[in-house]
């Protein structure tokens, strides 16, 4: 007997229990739906992250001081020494991977105007600071080189830190504020990043040139990071090593000697918390693969009543000359199409859950094809795998023993 | 002489149950050539239907040999005999086992669907005709419980018949059936014997025996006698006898 045969007898069975068989395929469609949604949600969250992480600046490679850390164990023993504006000079001469580079002071505090007052970190970097961190200003302007010269005090204002101390009617540029009770003008409000994926306001910030952080504000010499930006995100690695030989040369380490700096970049970061989100979509996936297990055992026991409820159909078959094999094959071919047909239905409400869950969080949540044809896959072999008892068990029976049963 | 269909010689059927071993068939040695209607006769319990169940290859016997239309069946594999059973062997059984829910024409089909070498087309053609020569050309599309049940026995009769056997065995087929309807069924054997075929007919009513050519008596698993049937009676005269029906 013939494939198409066979399917249409496994089909009109099936059609006869309608109701059973949609709840013997109901674990599959939960099972599938859950995979689908589960790696839909890892994969999203992983492309949220990596869009975060790739908006905190264009193919940034920052220079931090300290030496090499693992898991927050500082490696071997050499000693950290404090970045000063002079290695972002070195930088900026020795490195032609590199089209931008800033130095960054930071520093917290409590900024007050008129009669409100919001704890926030004055970030101090170059004119091209902002083109670093892709920060766009949304009106005003940015400080210019003599300002950064003169540790002119003016800022640019993130968005959370206006509408605390001004409200949304007050234009805050043109204003004076207080950072640690040092007057600073408004020059420019930032245009709006939201939070990243960590929970952080991006918006809760000022930032002004560095000499002002530095000597107006903290009152230091050296500076906290150097920022910069490689001219694309392949030229990071050899960004990298132009600039630790740089700073090696600033530092005047001598060879063998371990850095006394640290340099990351985004590129680095991406695949960090990538393979963190990875590491959870694995476990949310397998987690719905034993629903999927579980599917698979529902349609095992509704095959074997369906065995025994149809064993003189068995005997009736083999009597007009059914062989084992054809036996075996209608049932197989029965249970393959219940988990089939339960995996498309499964596709189905994945999809659906899956951008139900993406409008509620705003993730890009993407279906992954694979996820969709693995399911396929994983479906026909469930219905093969657990169909294959008690289709085996139908095919072995004795031709008059089936069809004397009762 | 015409060419023999069933050769059976020294067969025995034992069966274990427990401690206890029932000799269904001791020693049976029989012969039916073609265009025989062999009536196979005896009490309950005398191994009427273990015969023909090993006569249809569903069963194996404990010794002796079986030679179908020349093919000695007792070296056969499994799959061999599943072919043997749908090329040579057409049966009809007392409860007619016809598959719930499946339309007539599509019951007479199913042997005809492990017959690689029958197309879909010819299939459905040789289904209809088969229907058609037992009278139900126009219950094809019925469903068995909207059939009757000497209309299920007759769709049941077509599908012994759609694979053209060499024998049909038939057990008991009118156990069911009142006696117009067992007549009825047996002047479509007589039918299908007149135009040649070879029939083997199980039943314990000696007035349907009348309707064959020959009869064999079982009693305890052994043949005690058989014979040739002087003038069988025709079932379709039989019918015209009866008396009408009126309520
Ligand atoms: N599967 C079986 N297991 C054990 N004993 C069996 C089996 N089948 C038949 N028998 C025994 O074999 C003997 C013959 O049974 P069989 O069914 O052939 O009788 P029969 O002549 O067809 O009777 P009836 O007219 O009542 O149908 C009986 O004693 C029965 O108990
Ligand atoms: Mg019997």
């Amino acid at each position: 007997m013939n494939i198409t045969n066979l399917s249409k007898i496994a089909l009109s069975a099936l059609m006869r229990n309608k109701f059973r068989a949609f709840l013997t395929m109901l674990g599959i469609i939960i099972g599938v739906a859950s995979v689908i949604a589960m790696l839909a949600i890892g994969e999203g969250s992983k492309k949220s992250i990596q869009q975060q992480i790739s908006s905190m600046g264009s193919n940034l490679v920052m220079v931090m001081p300290g030496s090499q850390m693992m898991g927050g164990v500082q490696q071997g023993n050499a000693s950290s020494k404090a970045l000063e504006t002079r290695d972002v000079t070195a930088i900026r001469e020795a490195c032609p991977s590199i089209t931008a580079v800033s130095p960054e002071v930071r520093g917290g505090g409590q900024v007050v105007a008129g009669g409100n007052n919001w704890p926030t970190t004055f970030y101090g970097g170059d004119v091209n600071y902002l083109d670093i961190k892709k920060v766009e200003v949304k009106a005003g302007r940015m400080f210019t080189e003599q300002e950064v010269n003169a540790a002119a005090k003016v800022c640019l204002i993130g968005q959370t830190v206006a509408d605390n101390l001004f409200g949304t009617e007050v234009d805050p540029v043109g204003q004076t504020i207080r950072f640690r009770n040092i007057p600073v003008k408004v020059i420019g409000l930032l245009e709006e990043k939201g939070e990243n994926t960590f929970g952080m306001d991006q918006d809760d910030l000022l930032i002004g040139p560095y000499t002002t952080v530095q000597k107006r504000i903290l009152a230091i010499t050296h500076i906290n990071a150097i920022l910069s930006s490689a001219v694309s995100e392949e030229a990071t690695t050899q960004a990298v090593t132009e600039i630790t030989a740089a700073m090696r040369a600033s530092h005047r380490q001598a060879e063998g000697e371990e850095d006394d700096f640290q340099i990351r970049t985004q590129a680095e970061l991406v695949s960090t918390f990538s393979s963190i989100s990875d590491i959870l979509t694995t476990l949310l996936g397998a987690i719905s693969a034993i629903s999927l297990l579980v599917g698979g055992i529902g349609i095992m026991n509704i095959m074997y009543v369906s065995v025994t409820e149809r064993t003189r159909e068995i005997g009736l078959r083999m009597s007009t000359g059914g062989r084992g094999r054809d036996i075996l094959m209608q049932f197989l071919i029965e249970s393959v199409m219940l988990s089939v047909i339960g995996g498309i239905f499964g596709i189905v409400l994945g999809v659906v859950a899956s951008s139900v869950i993406g409008n509620l969080t705003g993730w890009p949540i993407a279906v992954m094809p694979e996820a969709v044809a693995l399911s396929f896959v994983v479906c026909t072999a469930i219905g093969i795998f657990f169909g294959w008892y008690p289709a085996r068990k139908a095919a072995n029976l004795n031709p008059i023993d089936a069809l004397r049963f009762e | 002489m015409k060419k023999e269909i069933i050769s059976i010689h020294q067969l025995r059927k034992d069966f274990h149950v427990g401690e206890v071993t029932v000799h269904a068939l001791r020693s049976v040695d029989l012969s039916i050539r073609e265009g025989d209607f062999v009536a196979i006769m005896g009490t309950s319990g005398s191994g009427k239907s273990t015969m023909l169940n090993i006569l249809g290859c569903l069963d194996k016997p404990t010794s002796g040999s079986y030679l179908l239309d020349g093919t000695d069946v007792s070296n056969l594999s499994k799959n061999e005999l599943a072919r043997l059973r749908n090329l040579k062997l057409g049966f009809v059984f007392q409860s007619y086992n016809l598959l719930p829910r499946t339309s007539a024409l599509e019951n007479v089909e199913l042997p005809l669907f492990y017959n690689n070498s029958v197309k879909p087309r010819e299939r459905r053609e040789r289904a209809m005709a088969a229907l058609g020569a037992v009278g139900l050309a126009d219950r094809v599309h019925h469903m068995p419980n909207q059939l009757s049940g000497g209309q299920q026995q007759r769709v049941a009769i077509a599908r012994s018949l759609v694979n053209d056997p060499v024998v049909i065995l038939a057990d008991e087929a009118t156990g069911n059936l009142d006696t117009r309807t067992s007549y009825e069924i047996m002047a479509l054997f007589q039918d299908l014997n007149a135009k040649g075929k070879t029939i083997v007919f199980v039943t314990h009513e000696p007035e349907i025996a009348g309707f064959t050519t020959r009869n064999v008596h079982f009693r305890d698993g052994s043949i005690v006698k058989q014979h040739a049937v002087e003038n069988p009676g025709s079932a379709r005269e039989m019918l015209t006898t009866l008396p009408v029906e009126t309520d």
